[in-house]
């Protein structure tokens, strides 16, 4: 367990404590999973899964109601506000929403520099961080007086890339960076993601409910359904072959960019559903 | 798309500050209420040392005396008191006051609106209701009765007073504040490390302080009013002078020297309203852009029919060199939608592909009749069988819609009004567009839900939308759409919002229900997965142009469009999956350290 930068053993999250007549409802029901030093672990889920609240029980952003997490061999799970602050420069997060997670009110210099004042550095240290910052994320040192509106979702998406990278963290929770993002920009952004990782080593967990987009970039993949873990393996075998059905599903439920092949996706997920059905009439005439 | 354009203005791209400071220098109410202002407020503060007359000095020989008597320009009031000292004495009190009243208001009223909105909901529980208490209490009364304690003191009034203005500025900095901690800027601000005082003081202030400052424009109006008020009443100190007090004066001689009612009043008018103005422009200025109307009219040329040479058959809709605009800051029309021809043949099923941007939704739009009220069509014919539906009214349109055209949306929770039950819903609309009775409707309602695949039709009628899921709402939405058999179907990125399974779905009954209705359907898509699943034909949209149109299969294969082609290479391989073994960081810190 040592050699793995981030464990969740056992996880726990309820929503919903407050008020005496409202039962908690648990969200996460005990997920365990492992990311490796350089490493992308793809979660992938539908809505409701819980693959969300993963991402934010290990920033910190939620507490969790059991088990425990492990960052570089110490445990975090609840971790006060300073022990949380010393974290943040070995952890980061790019959200989906790049119109969101960006102040509007300030310029791309100060959304870059803040991070790296807040661990300690200098001005001048921080401003020639930013410059090199903009230039790994492909960005032109213009952007540095800006404000996020002048850009567009791509190049938001690139500056709260860049944003994470600041401090030269070990691992980037990524929460669906491409989803909000246009076909030809998602993959562009993809590949930045890639170039970092491999430059830099940094880990990944990398969020997302589209099985194309995990599969492009995770080296390992876990998939969540209604807040359990039903399948984890390398990305070669989950996203192709899979044992669990619900994956197997899902993998069948993406139309193909391909009418041909999807006619065939199409015809084999009808044949799945009509196994099921009989075998469900079966079990029903059984009892 | 609309937000793509507004990123493209160069009027937007200035920093918001100074835009706004542009904004306002343009705007002639702010420049004028601005300008007396500084005026009444210097003329307070600088007169007095220009003009060396006590306000207080009572000369008997000078009581009454009349405007432009020797050393009194204004008159003298009838004690013999310098009317325009005096009103510059009374500039400087109001200016006092209300930066006194406006300042304890601003910085009680942010500092526990950002407390109580940021922190837990205890927290935010106690200072709710410890303002909710000064709110009770009845302002200029308690002032009064106050009196005693303050000394008659107007600075210490107005201390007072702020407190109780505070509730105002609370309340909005606290909902603005419950709003912003949402914003994910906020959650990145905190992983960066930040701690909470910084959070507030950097991220979540600087989102809110707009309304806050137009709050407070209107705030020193009425502190310098109360004050104003209180010295009518000849409450405080007699020794300071007011336009309070003035106009009390001035009332009692009213007959005799109106003209010494006249000043005060004059000078309080100008200054309150102003400051309320001010709030108005700032206002304007800081909420919202206010887009100069059009001066055209919404169809600038009459849709006429284009020859298109020989048809083999004339298409269920046909969209002829259509161009929609939006008016800009400065009222010239700015063209989002370039002259689009599009064909939608009876029973067929086109894909309307695009990225953001495109033109795609627009163009939907424009068919339906439902382009926002500021949007232009500039030019274009839209003909349904035949008939143009461009520059309908109305009432012509409605015939249409939900009869022959309908529509299902991206977003089916926000196209339900969830004060109602979905049944009602759909019987509702199904009535306004057929002659059936409530229950022949009811019965239809209720076949068309189990149609669409949901298990208990009879428990989801009675349900409101907040209960249902999001497919299911789909369905819902799907089921009101084809209740009156429509011959064409406008579906903008039904998909989108939902998981892939449900996406699956919802697919595989659009398709059941087009074979059974044989309608056709305009779906507008950026997803060509979908497109390869559903579609025969499908049609590219670049920047406001099709780029390319054909059958599905023909185009994946064989792309006559550069940009179709870069689309689909954009497209996720299938057979791709990350081969690379994870690299060994690099240890950066280190090097650093």
């Amino acid at each position: 367990m040592s050699e793995q930068l981030l464990s969740l053993r056992d996880l726990r999250v309820s929503f919903g404590t407050r008020g005496v007549l409202r039962k908690p409802r648990e969200v996460l029901h005990g997920v365990s999973l492992d990311v490796a030093a350089g490493e992308t672990l793809g979660v992938v889920g539908e809505s409701g899964s819980g693959k969300t609240t993963i991402g934010r029980a290990v920033l910190g952003l939620v507490k969790p109601s059991g088990g425990s997490i492990h960052f570089d061999g110490t445990d975090i799970t609840a971790a006060n506000a300073a022990k949380r602050r010393r974290l943040a420069r070995d952890m980061q997060v790019v959200f989906q929403d790049p119109y969101s997670s960006l102040n509007p009110t300030m310029t791309i210099g100060e959304i870059l520099t803040e991070p790296l004042v807040t661990q300690g550095s200098t001005a001048r240290d921080a401003r020639s961080r930013v410059r090199g910052l903009l230039d790994e994320v492909g960005l032109p040192l213009g952007a540095i007086d800006r404000l996020p509106r002048e850009f567009s979702g791509g190049q938001r998406q690139r500056i709260a890339i860049a944003r994470a990278l600041a401090p030269s963290p070990r691992l980037i929770v990524c929460d669906e960076p491409v989803s909000a993002l246009d076909l030809t920009t998602q993959a562009r952004v993809l590949e930045l993601l890639l170039e970092i990782q491999r430059s830099t080593g940094v880990a990944y967990l990398f969020i997302s409910h589209d099985l194309a987009v995990v599969r492009h970039i995770s080296h390992r993949v876990a998939v969540l359904y209604r807040g359990d873990l039903v399948e984890t393996g390398p990305a070669a075998i989950v996203t192709k072959t899979p044992e669990h059905p619900y994956t197997e599903r899902l993998l069948l439920a993406a139309p193909v960019a391909d009418p041909a092949a999807q006619e065939r996706r199409r015809a084999e997920r009808v044949r799945l559903r009509e196994e099921q059905r009989a075998r469900d009439e079966q079990a029903g005439a059984v009892l | 798309m609309s937000a793509e354009q507004l990123l493209n203005d160069p009027d937007l791209s200035a920093t918001p500050r100074r835009s706004v400071l542009r904004r306002l220098a343009r705007d002639p109410q702010a420049i004028i209420t601005t300008t007396l202002i500084l005026i009444i407020v210097a003329a307070g503060f600088l007169g007095p040392i220009f003009l060396a007359v006590d306000p207080n000095q009572a000369d008997l020989r000078s009581a009454n005396a009349l405007p432009g008597t020797p050393g009194h320009p204004l008159g003298a009031d009838q004690s013999g008191r310098d009317i325009l000292a005096r009103l510059l004495a009374s500039a400087q009190t109001s200016a006092i006051s209300g930066l006194i009243g406006a300042g304890v208001a601003l910085v009680v009223g942010v500092t526990m609106g950002l407390i109580g909105g940021y922190f837990g909901r205890r927290t935010s529980a106690v200072t709710e209701w410890v303002f909710n208490l000064v709110m009770t209490f009845p302002g200029v009364l308690l002032l009064i009765v106050l009196t005693p304690v303050t000394g008659g003191d107007y600075r210490f009034t107005m201390l007072i007073f702020g407190f109780m203005l505070s509730p105002t500025i609370f309340r909005i900095t606290r909902n603005l504040v419950m709003g912003t901690k949402q914003e994910l800027f906020v959650d990145a601000a905190r992983v960066s490390g930040l701690s909470n005082t910084r959070i507030l003081g950097r991220h979540v202030l600087s989102a809110v302080r707009g309304p806050i400052i137009v709050a407070t424009a209107f705030l020193i109006g009425t502190a310098i009013a109360t004050q104003a008020g209180l010295a009518f009443l000849g409450i405080g100190s007699s020794a300071v002078p007011s336009f309070g007090s003035m106009v009390g004066e001035g009332f009692t001689n009213l007959t005799r020297r109106p003209l010494q009612f006249l000043w005060p009043s004059l000078v309080l008018g100008i200054l309150t309203a102003s400051l309320v103005l001010l709030g108005n422009a700032l206002r304007d200025a800081l909420e919202g852009l206010r887009t100069v109307p059009p001066r055209r009219g919404r169809t600038e040329s009459p849709a006429e029919p284009v020859s298109m040479g020989e048809e083999d058959e004339a298409p269920l809709l046909r969209i002829r060199h259509l161009a929609i605009g939006y008016p800009s800051t400065t009222g010239e029309i700015e063209e989002v939608v370039h002259g689009v021809d599009l064909d939608v043949r009876a029973g067929e099923i086109l894909g309307l592909v695009g990225e953001s941007g495109s033109g795609k939704t627009q163009t939907a739009f424009a068919v339906l009749g439902l382009l926002p009220p500021e949007a232009v069509i500039t030019r274009g014919s839209v003909q349904l069988n035949g008939r143009e539906l461009l520059g309908l009214s109305g009432e012509e349109l409605r015939t249409y819609r939900g009869k022959t055209i309908a529509y299902i949306p991206q977003e089916p929770m926000s196209n339900l009004d969830p004060s109602y039950r979905v049944g009602s819903q759909l019987v509702e609309s199904l009535r306004a567009t057929s002659t059936l009775s409530n229950r022949e409707a009811k019965e239809r309602v209720l076949a068309l839900l189990a149609r669409v695949g949901i298990p208990d039709p009879q428990r989801v009628f009675r349900m409101y939308p907040f209960e249902i899921s999001g497919g299911m709402a789909q369905r819902v939405l799907i089921a009101g759409a084809v209740a009156s058999r429509p011959a064409l179907l406008i579906a903008d990125e039904p998909t989108t919002a939902l998981d892939v399974t449900v996406q699956a779905e919802i697919l595989d009954l659009l398709r059941d229900l087009q074979a059974e209705l044989g309608m056709a359907v305009l779906l507008v898509t950026h997803n060509f997965g979908v497109v390869a699943d559903l579609c025969e034909s499908m049609a590219v949209m670049q920047k406001g142009r099709i780029v390319e149109t054909g059958k599905v299969r023909q185009t994946f294969a064989e792309p006559q469009a550069d940009y179709t082609r870069t689309l689909l290479d954009s497209i996720l391989d299938e057979d791709t999956v990350r081969t690379d073994p994870p690299v060994a960081p690099r240890d950066h810190k280190e090097v650093a350290r």
